[in-house]
C-alpha cells in the first residue's frame, strides 16, 4: 500500500519537480505561533511538513535551532503538544513527519508514540540519532501504525552502511549533505550529489537531501539531483529573527510564506545536474 | 587489557528482544563478554549517535582493536604510564584515618600521584597514542572539573597534537584555575554557553565538533561513557589502576579487600578499579555517586539512585529526566561528579546486583575532605572526597577485621578554594567574606 509520502513523491516525480520539505519546532515562538507558521508555510508552497520535537540536548543541531529548541523548551512545549501541532498542521492535507532524538520516544515509549502519532494524522517520524542496529522496536510500531520510519545517510556512510539505511527506510531516504550540524551554508556541498547517486544504487526510494539549504537558487541545484528539498535552519531563523527584532506575528509568518514561496518556485525549476 | 573470548555473544544486525536480567548474570559471570561487538552491556551501551559519525566509531573500534593487539603499541603506552604519568601508583595504609573512622582497614590507591593529579590521565595517553597512530592530528575533549582537560592538553603537547577543550562557562568560572592550566598547555579552551553550561554541554558542543571535523579530528572522552567503543575503551585504559591495586593489596595484606570503593561521575576510575575485581565475586564493589543537596531535594547527580533507564550522549544508560525524555540539569559541589548520566557498564553492574551504589551528598563529601586532610596529609579531590565518605560506612559496617580499598582518584589543589569557602578560611583579606561558609553552596 501507498503511504501518503509515497503518494506525494509520485504526484511530484509526474510533475517533474521535486518535492519541498519544510521543518520547523514546535512551540516555538509558541504551540499556536509554531503551528500558525508551519500552517502558512504550507499555504505558500511547502509540500511535506516536518515537525521539530524540541530536546535538551541536541548534539546535531547548530545555534539557529538549538536557540529556537532551547526557548520552547523553556516555554513548557512537551511531547504532548508536539502531537497536538501534528495534529493542527495534519489537517491542512500536507503529510506530517516528526523529527526527533530518540530519547524522547524511548521515554514516551515507541508502541505509544506510534499509536498517538498515528492518530494525530502524522505520516511517520525522522530519527537521526537512532541507527539500524537499535532501530527494530521503531519499526515494528512504525509498521503496525502504518507509520513512514525515516533513516539518514551521510557522505561518510559506506556502501553498506546506506544500504542498511535504505532497507529499513520507508517513504524516503534522508541524504545529510554535509558533514556537520544543522545551519544555513553558503553553498550546498558538492558530495550531496554523489552521495544521492550512491543511494539510487541502493534503493528505489525516493531519496531527499537537507542540511545547508537555505535560498530558492540552491533548492533549484538540489532539486537538479533529488527527489525532495528539507529546509530547516532557514525557515527557523526567519522565526527567530521575527522574535529578537520584536517585528510581531504577522511579520513573521509574512517572512515565512516568503521564504516558502522562494523555496517552492526553486523545487519547480530544477537545474540539471551536471552529468 | 581484555581481550575478546568466543563467548562473546553474536553481532546483532538490529536489535534482538532485551536479553533478561536473569541470562544477563549468568553471563557476567564471564566478565570478558561485555560489550559485545555492537558495545552492548546487557540492554545498556550501543551507539546512539548520527549516521556521520557511524564511519568514524568504526574506524576508532578497528584501531583500537588493532592497536591493543600490537606490542609495540601497548609497550609505548607502558613507557609513558611508567616514566611520564609516574605509574605505577602507590597503596597506601591510611593508619590515622583507619583508628578515626573505627571499622576495617582502609587502604588508599593514590591516583592523586599520578602526572596531572588524577586518573585522568591514564586513558588520555592512551587515546591519544592512538589518535596519533591513527593519523589524527587535533585533539578535543570535553571537561567538567577540568582534569580531564588538563591531561589532554598534557598529552596533546607531549605528542604534538592541536588540543581544544569544551568547557560550560558556569565550570570555566567555578574552574578558573584549571583554565589557566589548560591554556598554559597549549589547548584552546571554548566556554560553552548553550543550555545548562556546564560538562552535558560541553558534550553536547564536542560532538557538533567532531561531526564536522571527523577526518582528522579524535574526540578524546573523559570517561567510560558515549558511543561504543568509548566505554569500553576507556574502562580498558583505566583497567591500569585495578590491576596494581589488586597485586598490591595481595602483597600488603595477604588477600584481597573485602570491599572496593569508588566515586563515579561518568565512572571510569570506578571501572578502572572494578573492572580486575569482577570475577573476584566475595569483593564487593561499591560506587559512590553525587547527591548534592540530597536525592530528596531534586538537587543531585546520582543517576542511578535518583534516575531511570534512557539514552543520552550515544549511550543506552540510566540519566536524570523527565517525563518526557528531556534531560535533567545535575547539582554536586563536585564539577567532575556533576554529569545526568553514568557509563552503560555501571547501569549493567547495577543491574546484575555485582556492584552496589550509594549516595553521598555534599555535605558527606566535604566532611570526608576534611577528615582525611587532617588525619593523612592528604588533600584529595571533592570527587574522590565522596568515595571516601562512601568508604567510612562500609568500613564500620565490615568491622575491623575488614580490609576497605579505596580509589583516591584525583588531588584537591583545584578545590582548595572551594573547600576554604565551604569551610569559611578565608578572611575578607583572603577575598572571600567568612560568612560563605558551612552549609551555603559555594557555586553561588
Ligand atoms: C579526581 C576526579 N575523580 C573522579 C572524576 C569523575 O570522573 P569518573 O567518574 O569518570 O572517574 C573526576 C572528573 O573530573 C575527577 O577529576
Amino acid at each position: 500500500m501507498q503511504s501518503r509520502l509515497d503518494e506525494r513523491f509520485t504526484a511530484a516525480r509526474e510533475e517533474g519537480r521535486s518535492l519541498l520539505v519544510g521543518y520547523l519546532p514546535a512551540g516555538y515562538p509558541t504551540v499556536g505561533g509554531g503551528i500558525a507558521a508551519m500552517r502558512a508555510m504550507v499555504a505558500a508552497g511547502v509540500d511535506v511538513v516536518e515537525v521539530g520535537l524540541p530536546y535538551s540536548d541536541p548534539t546535531l543541531d547548530g545555534p539557529v535551532i538549538q536557540d529556537a529548541a532551547d526557548a520552547a523548551l523553556r516555554g513548557g512545549v512537551t511531547t504532548t503538544d508536539v502531537l497536538r501541532t501534528v495534529e493542527a498542521v495534519a489537517a491542512t492535507g500536507a503529510p506530517v513527519l516528526v523529527m526527533t532524538y530518540w530519547n524522547p520516544i524511548d521515554r514516551y515509549g515507541p508502541a505509544r508514540f506510534a499509536a498517538d502519532l498515528a492518530a494525530a494524522g502524522g505520516a511517520g517520524a525522522i530519527t537521526p540519532d537512532l541507527p539500524p542496529e537499535e532501530a527494530a522496536p521503531w519499526l515494528a510500531a512504525s509498521a503496525e501504525h502504518g507509520l513512514d520510519p525515516v533513516f539518514l545517510v551521510a557522505p561518510s556512510s559506506s556502501d553498506a552502511r546506506i544500504r542498511l539505511v535504505a532497507g529499513i527506510s520507508r517513504g524516503f531516504v534522508y541524504a545529510a549533505s554535509l558533514m556537520g550540524v544543522t545551519g544555513t551554508r553558503a553553498a550546498v556541498g558538492t558530495q550531496a550529489a554523489d552521495l544521492v547517486a550512491r543511494v539510487r544504487t541502493a534503493t528505489e526510494l525516493p531519496v531527499a537531501v537537507g542540511l545547508g539549504v537555505s535560498t530558492g537558487a540552491q533548492a533549484a541545484e538540489v532539486a537538479g539531483f533529488a527527489d525532495g528539498v528539507i529546509v530547516g535552519s532557514a525557515l527557523v531563523k526567519v522565526l527567530v529573527d521575527a522574535q529578537r527584532s520584536g517585528a510581531g506575528d504577522a511579520a513573521a509568518l509574512d517572512g515565512i510564506g516568503r521564504l516558502a514561496a522562494e523555496l517552492a518556485a526553486g523545487v519547480r525549476t530544477p537545474v540539471p545536474a551536471s552529468a | 587489557m581484555a581481550t575478546r573470548t568466543a563467548a562473546q555473544p553474536a553481532p546483532a544486525e538490529t536489535a534482538t528482544a532485551t536479553p533478561s536480567v536473569g541470562a544477563v548474570r549468568e553471563q557476567a559471570e564471564n566478565w570478558q563478554a561485555f560489550p559485545d561487538p555492537a558495545g552492548h552491556f546487557g540492554r545498556f551501551g550501543g551507539r546512539f549517535v548520527p549516521e556521520a559519525l557511524m564511519a568514524a566509531l568504526d574506524e576508532l573500534t578497528e584501531a583500537y582493536d588493532q592497536a591493543r593487539a600490537d606490542e609495540g603499541f601497548v609497550a609505548e603506552l607502558d613507557r609513558l604510564l611508567a616514566t611520564y604519568a609516574g605509574r605505577p601508583t602507590p597503596l597506601t595504609d591510611a593508619h590515622r584515618l583507619t583508628e578515626q573512622v573505627g571499622g576495617a582497614r582502609i587502604l588508599l590507591k593514590r591516583e592523586d600521584l599520578a602526572h596531572t593529579g588524577s586518573h585522568k590521565i591514564n586513558n588520555v595517553l592512551g587515546q591519544c597514542l592512538l589518535a596519533r597512530r591513527m593519523g589524527k592530528t587535533r585533539v578535543i575533549a570535553e571537561t567538567g572539573a577540568g582534569q580531564h582537560g588538563v591531561a589532554t592538553a598534557t598529552a596533546s603537547a607531549l605528542l604534538g597534537l592541536d588540543c581544544v577543550v569544551y568547557m560550560g562557562e558556569e565550570d570555566t568560572r567555578r574552574q578558573a584555575l584549571n583554565v589557566a592550566r589548560m591554556r598554559l598547555l597549549g589547548a584552546e579552551v571554548v566556554p560553552v554557553a548553550s543550555g545548562s553550561r556546564t560538562l552535558k554541554d560541553a558534550i553536547n558542543e564536542a560532538m557538533r565538533d567532531w561531526v564536522a571535523t571527523v577526518e582528522h579530528t579524535h574526540y578524546c572522552i573523559g570517561s567510560v561513557m558515549g558511543p561504543h567503543p568509548f566505554p569500553m575503551m576507556v574502562r580498558d585504559f583505566q583497567r591500569i589502576i585495578g590491576v596494581e591495586a589488586r597485586a598490591q593489596v595481595l602483597e600488603r595484606t595477604g588477600r584481597l579487600p573485602d570491599a572496593v570503593v569508588a566515586c563515579v561521575g561518568g565512572g571510569s576510575n570506578a571501572m578502572g578499579i572494578f573492572h580486575p575485581f569482577i570475577p573476584d565475586t566475595a569483593v564487593a564493589l561499591i560506587g559512590c555517586e553525587a547527591g548534592g543537596d540530597g536525592v530528596a531535594t531534586g538537587r543531585h547527580a546520582a543517576a542511578i539512585a535518583g534516575g531511570s533507564a534512557g539514552v543520552l550522549h550515544g549511550m543506552r544508560t540510566f540519566l536524570l529526566q523527565d517525563e518526557f525524555g528531556q534531560t535533567q540539569v545535575s547539582h554536586s559541589i563536585s564539577a567532575g561528579l556533576d554529569y545526568p548520566g553514568i557509563g552503560p557498564e555501571h547501569a549493567l553492574l547495577h543491574e546484575t546486583g555485582r556492584a552496589s551504589y550509594r549516595v553521598v551528598d555534599d555535605a558527606a563529601a566535604m566532611a570526608a575532605l576534611a577528615l582525611v586532610a587532617r588525619t593523612e596529609g592528604i588533600l584529595v579531590a571533592i570527587e574522590s572526597a565522596h568515595a571516601f565518605a562512601g568508604a567510612f560506612d562500609v568500613a564500620r559496617e565490615l568491622g575491623p577485621d575488614a580490609t576497605v580499598l579505596v580509589n583516591c582518584s584525583g588531588r584537591g589543589d583545584k578545590d582548595v578554594d572551594t573547600a576554604a569557602r565551604w569551610f569559611g578560611l578565608l578572611d575578607d583579606a583572603g577575598g572571600a567574606a567568612a560568612g560563605a561558609a558551612a552549609g551555603a553552596d559555594p557555586r553561588g
